[in-house]
């Protein structure tokens, strides 16, 4: 028996609606359906009236969502495709993310955000959008690369009491296995070095870390470079304390995500590190993001358009070399 | 005017109490919102001030017909009346407009974004159409704690609103989950500056009530008694279980925008025709003559009202602003990791 990335959402929801009487679901197809994804499925039959359908009204949901938690509950939403959150951008950024701070008042809902790209997704299927949220003060903004992950900081999600973004990757849903849900008992807001090096740091987070790592293996077989990865888990906060104790040890940092290359959360670790730990550099610090296009659906041009093994092993060894 | 016969018909049926709350919130706010505008005029108030001057009727129609502790009531701009109607104190006014460190909104959101979310007043965002759902998310919460038994939600919108996404998926949301909400929609012929043919190209707001499959009313909004009955009455409904409710009131917004606006774009034959009667001095004229109210007692309303704002005004000016180093300048409630 194996526990994949997806059965952990699934299980988390149901830890969560069974100990929580707060807490019900809410999006499109989740209820009798099981969620596009499969993500609730059979959580509509064990808890009756507590799964439900929305209308396609992103807008609306998040909107519902917000209520409720002012009203009390603990709302977890499912936004079909992360894509399709741009409908309820206003909801989010503007009623969600900036309750607290004008009312006093928190808003403890969590929207799951189907995250990142795979083949044959297209532009519209394949969006991340965590550096979009992470911009936005009062929300916080989750990415989990690991089952355990996905799991606990869905259940740490749903139990804080602000506005979370939680940034699933697809990618991981049925790939991503484990032999059961083991924690580390990290808490959001702490980063991980999932795999310790010394000659150089790779930042990422979602699906990237599992890239990084696979680019690290090829370099350690290549040429015995010991490369260090941080899986940031959260992108939002931020844990640059990890980060910049990470470059202390290697000097060299590559900032890695799947999202679009202008802005996001590899400006920003790139930009606190040059602030904050400009001195632990022997390097100029690189980044590497997707290509700035939208993502193309053929597997050959998506492939070509995220970053892979390929290009991180590129990257490092020009990092490397300098 | 169909409507205004309607409740020519029903008027004997009126709650004396209740029709009088209706015009005492009506009186009250006009007299609130003349101290604001001379306030704003003045240089005291820092940002806009958006009155609901003309719309008083409709306003204090919703506020009074819902009940504070059990309702739900999302106020929009131009809610002073139905604020005052549901019970939101005179202080929460003035300290949010003078910027009182005291206020629900502590300075850090100004004028008519206030509210008390945990007493079933949200604070309303600018981007119109967004409470429709808030509340309907309000609502279903009630539902889901077994609480909605007797319970209305209540916002309200101008004719702009009714062309945003939010509008369209809130009500329709609602009207999927079958809740108790009433929608007011004050047609006021103009979103800030943009008439009624250049919004939307439907006969009458009142035909989106059929798409959406919720009960829809239509009112004349410069008719106090009408407004108490027509709103009374969608409120009624949804209370007993009729499901949404979508109210349209015809009237004439008698200010600019807001104060900094002179409505100029309005024509004169349009503030001279039925749609531009001030409800509240028409509104006086009906308590007295249909024996609501006497001469008297409005004139003792009125003073005492005048005495209430100034005080209001007077205790806000004497509060404590904010100050930037007393702020936590904390957006999340909680700090996981420690912050950003």
């Amino acid at each position: 028996m194996s526990v994949t990335y997806i059965d952990a959402i699934r299980d988390a929801q149901e830890t969560l609606l069974r100990e929580d009487p707060r807490v019900f679901l809410y999006g499109q197809d989740i209820s009798k359906f099981g969620g596009a994804f499969k993500a609730t499925k059979g959580l509509a039959e064990a808890f009756p009236g507590r799964v439900l359908d929305s209308p396609i009204s992103e807008d609306a949901m998040i909107g519902m969502a917000v209520g409720a938690a002012i009203e009390g509950m603990r709302p977890i939403v499912e936004m079909q495709f992360a894509d399709f959150s741009s409908i309820a951008f206003n909801q989010i950024v503007n009623q969600a993310a900036t309750h607290y701070y004008r009312t006093g008042v928190p808003v403890p809902l969590t929207v799951r955000l189907p995250s990142g790209g795979t083949p044959g997704s297209g532009p519209f299927h394949s969006q991340s959008m965590e550096a979009i949220y992470a911009h936005y003060p009062g929300l916080v903004v989750v990415t989990p690369a690991t089952v355990a992950d996905a799991y606990h900081m869905l259940i740490e999600s749903v139990r804080l009491d602000d506005p979370v973004i939680y940034c699933e990757h697809k990618f991981l849903y049925r790939w991503l296995k484990a032999p059961r849900i083991n924690g580390d008992g990290l808490p959001i807001g702490k980063a991980r070095i999932t795999r310790p090096g010394k000659h150089a740091t790779v930042v990422a987070y979602s699906a990237m870390v599992h890239e990084a790592v696979r680019a690290a293996e090829r370099l350690k077989d290549e040429g015995g470079w010991e490369i260090e990865v941080v899986d940031l888990r959260s992108v939002k906060p931020l844990d640059i304390d990890t980060v910049l104790a990470s470059i202390a040890r290697t000097g060299r940092l590559l900032a890695l995500g799947e999202a679009f290359p202008w802005g996001g959360v590899t400006a920003e670790v790139v930009a606190r590190v040059c602030a904050e730990g400009f001195h632990l550099l022997d390097a100029p610090p690189r980044r590497l993001n997707s290509r700035d296009t939208p993502v193309p659906y053929h597997p050959k041009l998506w492939a070509a358009h995220r970053p892979t093994p390929e290009s991180i092993c590129l990257a490092l060894r020009e990092l490397l070399s300098f | 005017m169909p409507e205004t016969e309607e409740a020519q018909r029903t008027r004997v049926d009126l709650d004396r109490d209740y029709v009088r709350d209706v015009f005492r919130a009506m009186l009250k706010a006009r007299l609130l919102e003349a101290k604001l505008s001379s306030l704003y005029k003045a240089g005291k108030i820092v940002g806009g001030v958006y009155l609901g001057k003309g719309q008083e009727a409709v306003s204090a129609a919703l506020g009074a017909s819902l009940i504070q502790g059990r309702d739900i009531f999302a106020a929009l701009i131009r809610d002073q009346a139905g604020r005052t109607a549901f019970g939101e104190p005179l202080l929460d006014c003035t300290r949010t407009y003078l910027g009182s460190v005291l206020g629900p909104m502590k300075g850090r959101d100004g004028n008519i974004h206030r509210g008390r979310p945990r007493e079933g007043m949200p604070a309303m965002i600018s981007h119109l159409g967004a409470e429709v759902s808030v509340v309907g998310g309000m609502l279903m919460a009630r539902r889901l704690k077994g609480e909605l038994g007797g319970v209305v939600g209540a916002t309200c919108v101008g004719d702009g609103a009714t062309s945003t996404g939010a509008f369209h998926e809130g009500i329709n949301m609602a009207a999927v989950e079958r809740l108790p909400l009433v929608v007011i929609v004050s047609n006021n012929q103009f979103a800030y500056s943009t008439p009624n043919d250049r919004q939307f190209a439907c006969v009458d707001l009142l035909d989106r009530a059929k798409g959406y499959g919720v009960g829809g009313h239509s009112v004349d909004g410069t008719d106090l008694l009408a407004c108490a009955d027509v709103i009374g009455r969608a409120v009624r409904l949804a209370r007993e279980g009729g499901g949404p409710q979508m109210v349209v009131a015809r009237l004439l917004r008698l200010s600019g925008h807001g104060e900094h606006d002179d409505g100029s774009y309005v024509p004169g034959t349009m503030r001279d025709s039925h749609l531009g009667r001030d409800c509240l001095e028409n509104g006086i004229v009906h308590m007295i003559e249909q024996g609501f109210a006497t001469v008297d007692e409005i004139e003792r309303w009125k003073n005492r009202f005048t005495e209430e704002v100034q005080a209001a005004v007077a205790q806000a000016q004497q509060e404590p602003t904010p100050d930037p180093w007393d702020e936590d300048w904390r957006a999340c409630s909680s700090e996981p990791g420690g912050g950003i």
